[in-house]
């Protein structure tokens, strides 16, 4: 497999940033109730590691050591602020749902990780291959936690009723839990605990 | 490294940063204002019981939006243009909060025309258990039933308090009246259910949200204080 590829499939699997290094949990709990959202997040989240990844690694040179992470917060804020601004002007329901959680992708560790631990030392064009991958790798499990949450807890996919109403006649119930919070944390665990076994095999 | 290259280098960075986002948030701004503008016409409309609302359709189904001082005076009065219109920029939370502090506040009023049915439509702003709640209520000709009612929160509880802006809470209130015998009583959101209430109460009751009190109480005391300053306006 040619490196680069590499950089992209890397953070889907083995090196994956929310089952693996356990990083970007918060907002995976908060933005995962419907795929919707979820979807624009990864996205907006994937955008944002690229471009930050590419514009630190142009700028690697020239950084002050002494206020490299100021820097990078600058950097990562700004691109993060021109996606909210994005969204509020073309996707404004979305942009209302995922509310505080796109301003937050600034504190999203994996945004921060990347830069430190690859765009500060790597070339521009693997830089920006390795924030896409790791987007993807976060984005990722954000769908699949979100398919299983809006399924199971709405009864709906993309807002689309995919659950028959017969079955709910038959005493069928939309589980409460599922909308809430706690469960993705619990769906995060089970994707976890599927992957463990099915690397180490490798 | 030299310190005055490290203050370069960060003045540098934070002026193209600024001209960035700056430019950025001008060129944009149009796009938003339209998508807050075009999200308020739909709640008026949903408030005022028509079903295929559309926000191109809202200058077809908007017949006049007034201001009200007050003593229940009108101030302004616009027929067309709204999205420029005095009434339509009003933001109600300002105005409450010169009302409580007792100085002079003006509401805002969207007349609605349905096919000759005429719906007055009041803004609504009040306080939840974790943020603010607002929304819309459509009022008869009359003024004496309320015709729909739609309402949307800035942080309630998933399934509890955030149920409010379900179609199971909201299609509660169409038909319900907020006077009795001339008096004014606003509507009360009923812990437990209006099953067990006199027919009379239950005429200006509906179900509160189990899970969700505070809410519904927000609910009950948002639509009772707005409903109050408009009093000497619809008592004319």
């Amino acid at each position: 497999m040619s490196k680069n590829l590499e950089l992209i499939t890397k953070p889907l699997r083995q090196a994956n940033p929310v089952t693996v290094l356990i990083l970007g949990i918060c907002s995976s709990l908060a933005v995962t109730a419907k795929l919707k959202p979820a979807i624009v997040m990864a996205l907006s989240v994937t955008v944002v590691t690229a471009l930050s990844n590419l514009v630190i690694s142009l700028m690697r040179k020239g950084i002050p050591s002494k206020i490299r992470i100021i820097v990078q917060l600058i950097v990562v804020a700004t691109l993060v602020i021109l996606v909210d601004q994005f969204l509020k002007a073309f996707v404004y329901d979305v942009s209302k749902s995922l509310s505080v959680f796109v301003g937050l992708i600034i504190t999203n560790c994996i945004v921060m990780g990347r830069l430190e631990a690859f765009a500060m030392a790597q070339k521009p064009w693997p830089s920006f291959l390795d924030g896409i991958g790791n987007g993807l790798g976060y984005g990722m499990i954000l769908v699949i936690v979100a398919f299983f949450r809006e399924l199971f807890g709405s009864g709906t996919l993309f807002g689309f009723r995919v659950i028959p109403e017969g079955l709910y006649n038959f005493g069928y119930m939309n589980n409460g839990l599922m909308i809430l919070p706690p469960m993705a944390l619990i769906i995060i665990g089970i994707i976890i605990w599927c992957q463990k076994p099915a690397e180490e095999k490798k | 490294m030299k310190d005055s290259y490290i203050f370069r280098y960060i003045i540098i960075i934070v002026v193209i940063v600024s001209v960035l986002l700056s430019g950025a948030a001008l060129l944009l701004q149009p796009y938003q204002q339209d998508n807050i503008n075009n999200e308020k016409k739909m709640m008026i409309l949903k408030a005022a019981g028509i079903k295929d609302a559309t926000t191109e359709s809202f200058d077809n189904y908007c017949s006049k939006m007034i201001v009200i001082d007050p003593q229940g005076n009108v101030t302004d009065e616009a027929t067309n243009d709204y999205t420029k219109c005095k009434a339509f920029k009003i933001n109600l939370k300002d105005e409450l909060y010169n009302k409580a502090n007792g100085k002079d506040f003006s509401l805002p009023m969207f007349i609605i025309n349905d096919n000759g049915r005429q719906v007055n439509v009041v803004p609504l702003q009040g306080a939840g258990l974790w943020g603010p709640i607002w929304g819309y209520l459509g009022l008869s000709a009359d003024y004496q039933t309320v015709v729909g009612a739609v309402f949307d929160h800035k942080s309630e509880t998933p399934g509890l308090g955030a149920e409010i802006t379900t179609e199971k809470f909201q299609r509660q209130f169409p038909g319900k009246v907020i006077f009795q015998d001339g008096q004014f009583v606003s509507i009360n959101v009923q812990k437990g259910g209006i099953a067990v209430l006199p027919e009379d109460v239950q005429r200006h009751s509906v179900d509160a949200i189990s899970g969700g009190t505070i809410t519904s109480h927000g609910i009950n005391d948002m639509i009772k204080n707005v409903l109050e300053s408009y009093l000497p306006y619809i008592n004319k």
